[in-house]
């Protein structure tokens, strides 16, 4: 099954050759690590992720991650880490991974019924 | 797996709003719109500081500087959340940047006009912005997630940007004889560029179900183009200014506004490069790009010594 797409969407211009005329340049390799920002938006809470960027050093991505991620107040502690340290679980296992879970209700607390006398438990 | 049965799999799970991720596997045309459009997004948030980074330095007070500083700086933003965004596709920022610079990569017409007066910031917020933010709000149920999550981000921050504009252009309009004579002049001129915004014509498209099967884009060209008519015709009646089409008017049986015919052919001639302003801001991008060239290097070097200081230290 082979997908044409024609349609021009907002933003999704067709791409042919007759661009505005600047001379195409070598790819010029800046190299610098991309690394993964984590927020807390308030003490008490955890870190969560909020994005990516790009920077020379974790200083500089510091600083990057607070220009980009917290103008309005989003947050009070940054995490950097260098995505190349990210291990993340395949999603072609995930039905191992988690199927098991699926069958053991009896993990959770709604599995028990009590009786209605039995309060605040 | 045969690729049928993975493309089986992979609309299901469109079909049942669950978001794609950058390690599913995805179709290949899938993954190549989506690189397409996501990076034409960044590069228009990018080139879209241009026409405002013109007013900065003449705004008219005080605030109006520090609002417009603060709305080119969220562009900025915007175009790092996007290009991190189509990285996860597997093409380097360097690589799109490359594109950009080159001449290779599109970004949106509308940043190919000129802005000549301050009204402009005002018509460029409320109308360009106006623009942006339907399409954005939709791309927000958009089916890859890292887009998704992008544009959530970028919806929350944007809507002041419609509303400094609206707000910056409601003073002119009651201000002198001459201010609001340059509040319509503004309107006059942004008017149709960005109807443009929204793409050619349904019926002028083929193959056209593709990007709304896959959930890439909800709502076809011709639809968000009625919605913001609709909204800025009721809207312009608080400036107490007129839209630049004799033809606009309000149809009680579709329960919209009927509109006149849009100029295709000044689209195409801007998106292939003929603009009044693509060379002007290509050469803007290049200009800053090179002469950032030297910190990029320096950043470089500088983290390259710290670390085998640090190396040394250890040893």
């Amino acid at each position: 099954m082979s997908f044409q797409i024609i349609k021009h969407y907002y933003g999704d211009i067709p791409e042919e050759n007759s661009g505005s005329g600047i001379e195409k340049k070598e790819v010029v390799k800046t190299a610098w690590p991309l690394w993964e920002v984590f927020i807390r938006s308030k003490q008490g809470l955890d870190h969560k992720h909020a994005g990516s960027l790009h920077a020379a050093d974790a200083a500089m991505a510091i600083e990057n991650a607070r220009d980009v991620y917290t103008r309005r107040m989003e947050g009070v502690s940054i995490w950097v880490v260098e995505s190349i340290y990210l291990h993340a679980s395949n999603p072609d296992e995930a039905e191992s991974l988690y199927e098991p879970a699926n069958d053991k209700i009896y993990r959770h607390p709604t599995f028990y019924q009590l009786p209605d006398e039995v309060n605040h438990m | 797996m045969l690729v049928q049965d993975m493309e089986q799999i992979f609309q299901d799970k469109i079909d049942r709003e669950i978001k794609i991720e950058p390690k599913d596997w995805m179709p290949e045309a899938y993954r190549k719109t989506n690189l397409r459009q996501i990076s034409q997004h960044a590069h228009s948030e990018v080139v879209g500081m241009l026409p405002e980074g013109n007013w900065i330095s003449r705004a008219p007070s005080l605030k109006r500087k520090a609002i417009l500083l603060a709305k080119i700086q969220d562009e900025g933003g915007h175009g790092l959340y996007l290009y991190s965004a189509a990285e996860t596709l597997g093409f380097s920022r360097d690589e799109m940047i490359n594109d950009l610079l080159s001449g290779k990569a599109k970004y949106s017409s509308i940043f190919n006009y000129p802005s000549l007066s301050w009204a402009d910031m005002g018509a460029v917020g409320w109308l360009v912005d106006g623009a942006a933010i339907l399409n954005q709000v939709m791309l927000c149920r958009t089916s890859y997630g890292p887009y998704a999550r992008a544009m959530v981000r970028i919806c929350k921050e944007e809507s002041f940007h419609q509303r400094q504009g609206f707000d910056a252009l409601l003073v002119l309009s009651r201000g002198s004889k001459e201010q609001k004579a340059m509040c319509q002049d503004a309107i006059n001129r942004w008017w149709w560029p960005s109807l443009m915004m929204f793409g050619p014509k349904d019926s002028e498209s083929t193959n056209s179900d593709q990007s709304m099967k896959w959930k890439i884009k909800r709502k076809t060209n011709d639809e968000l183009r009625q919605q913001f008519v609709d909204m800025i015709a009721e809207q312009i009646k608080t400036l107490g200014m007129v839209l630049p089409d004799p033809a606009l008017k309000w149809n009680e049986a579709r329960k919209h506004y009927d509109f006149g015919a849009i100029n295709w052919e000044e689209f195409w001639n801007v998106v292939k490069g003929n603009g009044p302003c693509n060379k002007q801001r290509l050469a803007a991008r290049n200009k800053a790009h090179d002469e950032g060239d030297w910190v990029r290097e320096a950043a470089k070097q500088y983290a390259e010594k710290k670390r085998n200081r640090a190396k040394e230290q250890a040893a």
